[in-house]
């Protein structure tokens, strides 16, 4: 088979794209360190369609007749669980990664909303505190920045075990982006690559990490929700080991997550889909009866109001954002094109968030490329683009008939592959089958 | 993950405290090991020309007409003695012998341990259940291992729980996870090594025995697994006369020993040794990583 | 001065009073173990916990000082901010990991992995130390007066170890530095302020060769 009129005929195990990375590994001898998510193709949201009212069933009118959205996390063991307006919240990510403007960007649209934001790996900055009304902390293998005034000034705490990004892997962040203060913040010297550690300094293992969330409970008076994240991997033993450890919240992240920079073997072929380990993750919770009693908030490439219904259809309480709240403050926004072109690249296409030179301003430490981005107006983009968010999940749960968006239940699903289907425990559409469950 | 606690009695009138002493250090880990519970009890060794196993059952069993039944078919003596949902029985016979027979006649019934001294006990359940389950408190011996275990890969079964029985009054018990178990358990199974459950620990305890099988000393059977496992572990092993403590060469899980006069014991959290008489006096120590230790009579 | 004893009391009766109206001194009898004691403190206050300890005690210590009579679990004075902590016994692994500032003294040995990720931390070791002690120390001094195990320093950032006895091998960008009359002096300044009876001028030196912070093809087997 051939392409074109010159006869060239390409290669599908050795494809263009194959070709050029062994080149540019011969040339560099080093792995590609990247941003952005997972790139290839896999089984999303997109293949499950909602089962919406009609002769069985009665939808609700928009507007007049009530569905909520209101979701509490952190139940479980908390003197001050947190009370969200909406089932999405912002995720980890860190001064470092993103600049000071976009921290402040998302907390103020967080706060608009009534929802929370989260830090990252590199501690807690004043915006972000400020800007937040409701501020998850997270507590990193690297441990940058970590103490205990942030801790009993945060909201939440957030054991990170891992990302979907990388399970298994540990914080990256490259010479350009370690200025004064992001340095300062994380006790290293300037304009190095930061090297991270992928375990916990000081425990390792459930048991022992039961111990630790003690010791933070302890420092915090028992007062605020633990969760403890990690990337989709064994996600039912993770979910169980998770419970059992003593978590208020669990946050699965599947391997369309997001990263500021880390190894493209990394993103590519670690982790498993968001999809299937939302299923993994609600039946664990099932297993224990703890279902709704330990929250689950699930991440991973959550694009829009339709991926969000479906992930609590299928029993998540909530769903985090990260990559799609940066793109909605502008990451490859069709602006400043010279400047994706300088990076090798072109809006639409753009991962370069390692390079620091993000031609939008968001995920940069440099203060010209931050003026791009002024926090009123990204604040406005993220509340904007949340509340279409929430509207989108409120038009699809009124067309199933629910007055509250967690009514949402699986069988309001069905499946349009075969990968779906199993993965998701869902029938596909127009059979009773469900590849695995009932043969 | 898990806690294991163990003890060895240097002053033998201490012997018939072993079980209570047991039983204190197993509850302290109810935290670290919430679903299933296990001991291995090295107590009242019986003649050469007996044998000494340990058998559970699910459910109601007739342990009586299974005693009548063994009396008669091994025309010998048989001595049975209920524990809850096990059973100690002392045969005048060769044990591989009894054991042929009961795979044979009484596949249901499962084989927890064999040998002339060893009892092994185990359950789903807090420790504080299966302490009063088993009135431990009420059994002596002359050295004891303990495992509460918080399951990461496997399920949650008696099958699945530790101590793992390695071959005659040998067991091994666990804190960590390995991380080559599954590729281990088919070359093990290939060397005829009988390897009943998915779970990480048997595949350990499997290879111990394999090791031994072929002539190496306990210690060089350790020293070889440091080797051939990959994961993060610590182990304790119980032997016909002691025990012996291991720890992978990065040595992230816990382990603490203590030793007096009167014991030797080791944790993985000191708070269970915390309790022990004496434990004021005791030389308080960790085991360094990849290094074998051995106590013995 | 305040007693408590942990064997009528909880450790989070302990603590919450520890957070809330801590004053002048405070005892500890009968820990036994038990994990957490002390930890979270944010206050000038002088605790004397007098047995063995579990796990973090005195994990994120701000301004107070903390003594232990017996050993110390895991993580003692882990992301210690300022003040003191002084185990008089032995301390298992991680003693001081990611601590930020003050002082942990340890009387006895420390175990494998004293002043991970340290971050400002200065700790003085009296006995030895274990394997991948100062493993990624960012900033801060380790003072180890016995013997400190293998992967000493392993990928080392700013931070400054000084050791009087054997070293087992070095851990990746771990060298040996020069010890100078200023370092000798801040050293003994050290040892002084925590009574800890050594000579600063029988240590040496070690930091990072500072090969690992950008990455060079050619150093790739130390990653």
């Amino acid at each position: 088979m051939t392409t074109d009129d010159k006869n060239l005929r390409p290669s599908a195990t050795f494809p263009k794209a194959v070709l050029d990375e062994i080149h540019r590994a011969a040339d560099e001898g080093i792995y590609e360190i990247r941003g952005f998510g997972a790139k290839r193709s896999l089984p999303t949201f997109d293949d499950l369609v909602f089962l919406g009212a009609s002769m069985s069933r009665y939808p609700l009118e928009g507007y007049r007749e009530k569905c909520a959205t209101n979701v509490t996390l952190g139940t479980r063991f908390a003197k001050k669980p947190i009370e969200l307006k909406i089932p999405i919240t912002i995720a980890g990510m860190s001064f470092g990664a993103l600049g000071a403007n976009a921290k402040e960007s998302l907390g103020r649209a967080a706060t608009e909303m009534g929802t929370s934001t989260t830090t990252g790996d590199g501690g807690m900055t004043e915006e972000e505190r400020q800007s937040s009304k409701i501020l998850v902390y997270q507590v990193l293998p690297s441990r940058y920045g970590l103490n205990p005034d942030d801790i009993r000034r945060a909201d939440a705490l957030e054991v990170v075990v891992g990302q979907g990004a990388k399970p298994g892997g540990g914080g990256m962040l490259l010479g350009h982006k370690i200025t004064e203060r992001v340095a300062g913040m994380r006790d290293l010297p300037e304009d190095i690559d930061q090297r991270s550690a992928c375990r916990h300094p000081d425990w390792t293992g459930p048991d022992d990490l039961e111990i630790k969330i003690q010791e933070l409970r302890e420092i915090t008076d028992w007062q605020i929700p633990i969760y403890i994240k990690v990337g989709a991997t064994r996600v039912s033993y993770d979910v169980a080991l998770a419970v059992k450890s003593g978590a208020d919240v669990i946050v699965v992240d599947g391997m369309q997550g997001g990263t500021a920079a880390t190894q493209d073997v990394f993103i590519e072929h670690v982790g498993i889909p968001t999809l299937p380990a939302v299923r993994m993750a609600v039946e664990a919770l099932q297993e224990l009866g703890m279902h709704r009693k330990v929250q689950l908030i699930v991440s991973g490439g959550i694009r829009s109001g339709a991926d969000a219904a479906k992930a609590l259809a299928m029993g998540a309480d909530a769903v985090s954002l990260g990559s799609a709240a940066m793109v909605a403050l502008g990451c490859n926004r069709d602006a400043y094109v010279e400047d994706y072109e300088a990076l090798g690249t072109a809006p639409g296409y753009c991962h370069h968030c390692h390079t620091g030179y993000c031609p939008v301003g968001v995920a940069t430490q440099d203060p010209e490329l931050e003026e791009r981005l002024k926090p009123a107006q990204g604040a406005r983009w993220l509340r904007n683009y949340l509340s279409t968010m929430v509207l989108e999940i409120q038009t699809l749960a009124r067309a199933c008939g629910k007055t509250h968006v967690l009514n949402l239940e699986p069988e309001d699903l069905t499946a349009l592959t075969l990968e779906a289907a199993a993965m998701a425990k869902v029938p596909l559409a127009g059979t009773d089958w469900i590849p695995g469950k009932n043969e | 993950m898990c806690g294991i606690v163990g003890i060895y009695l240097k002053n033998e009138a201490l012997n018939p405290d072993l079980g209570a002493l047991l039983a204190a250090m197993l509850i302290e880990m109810s935290d670290r090991g919430p679903d299933s519970a296990g001991i291995a009890l090295y107590r009242d060794p019986v003649p050469e020309s007996s044998c000494k196993l340990t058998l559970h059952a699910d459910g109601d069993y007739d342990w009586d007409g299974l005693q009548k039944e063994m009396a008669a078919h091994l025309a010998a003596d048989v001595k049975l003695d209920v524990h809850a949902s096990h059973a100690v029985i002392i045969a005048a016979a060769d044990v591989a012998f009894v054991q042929d027979w009961l795979r044979a006649e009484h596949p249901e019934l499962r084989v927890m341990s064999a040998g002339s001294a060893i009892e092994i006990f185990k359950e789903k359940g807090l420790p504080r259940e299966f302490v009063s389950q088993f009135k431990l408190h009420e059994l002596n011996g002359s050295h004891a291992l303990g495992h509460t275990r918080m399951a990461t890969e496997s399920a949650v079964t008696t099958e699945h729980s530790h101590p793992f029985s390695t071959g005659m009054d040998l067991c091994l018990v666990h804190n960590g996870s390995l991380s080559n178990h599954n590729r281990l358990r088919r070359q093990l199974r290939d060397e005829g090594v009988d390897i009943r459950t998915d779970n990480d620990s048997e595949v350990a305890a499997g290879y111990l025995m394999w090791r031994l099988r072929e002539g190496d000393s306990l210690e060089a059977a350790l020293e070889r697994a440091l080797q051939d496992l990959d994961g993060f572990y610590t182990f304790a092993i119980g032997t016909k006369d002691g025990f012996a403590v291991l720890r992978d060469p990065i040595a992230c899980k816990p382990a603490v020993m203590a030793e007096t006069d009167d014991w030797v014991a080791m944790s993985s959290e000191f708070r269970a040794i915390a309790q022990l008489p004496g434990v004021g006096n005791a030389t308080i120590w960790e085991p360094a990583p990849a290094t074998v230790y051995t106590w013995g009579h | 001065m305040t007693a408590f004893d942990l064997r009528a009391e909880s450790v989070r009766a302990l603590n919450q009073h520890l957070h809330d109206s801590p004053m002048g001194e405070l005892v500890v009898t009968n820990p036994g173990g038990k994990h957490c004691v002390a930890c979270g403190i944010d206050a000038d206050v002088d605790v004397l916990i007098d047995g063995h300890v579990g796990y973090y005690c005195a994990g994120m210590n701000k301004h107070a000082q903390v003594t232990i009579t017996g050993n110390a679990g895991p993580g003692v004075a882990e992301n210690i901010m300022s003040g003191q902590v002084r185990i008089k016994g032995n301390a298992s692994q991680y003693a001081g990991a990611s601590g930020h500032g003050g002082t942990l003294i340890i009387e006895g040995d420390a175990s494998a992995r004293c002043g991970i990720s340290m971050k400002g931390v200065d700790i003085v070791v009296a006995g030895g130390v274990g394997h991948l002690s100062a493993f990624m120390a960012q900033k801060g001094r380790l003072v180890v007066c016995g013997d400190a195990g293998d992967h000493l320093g392993d990928s080392l950032y700013e931070a400054c170890i000084y050791i009087r006895g054997k070293v087992g091998a070095l851990g990746a960008d771990c060298i040996e530095k020069e010890m100078t009359a200023e370092h000798v002096a801040g050293l003994n300044a050290l040892l002084a302020s925590t009574a800890v009876d050594a000579n600063a001028a029988e240590f040496r030196r070690y930091g990072s060769a500072r090969k690992l912070y950008n990455f060079n093809i050619d150093h790739a087997d130390d990653y």
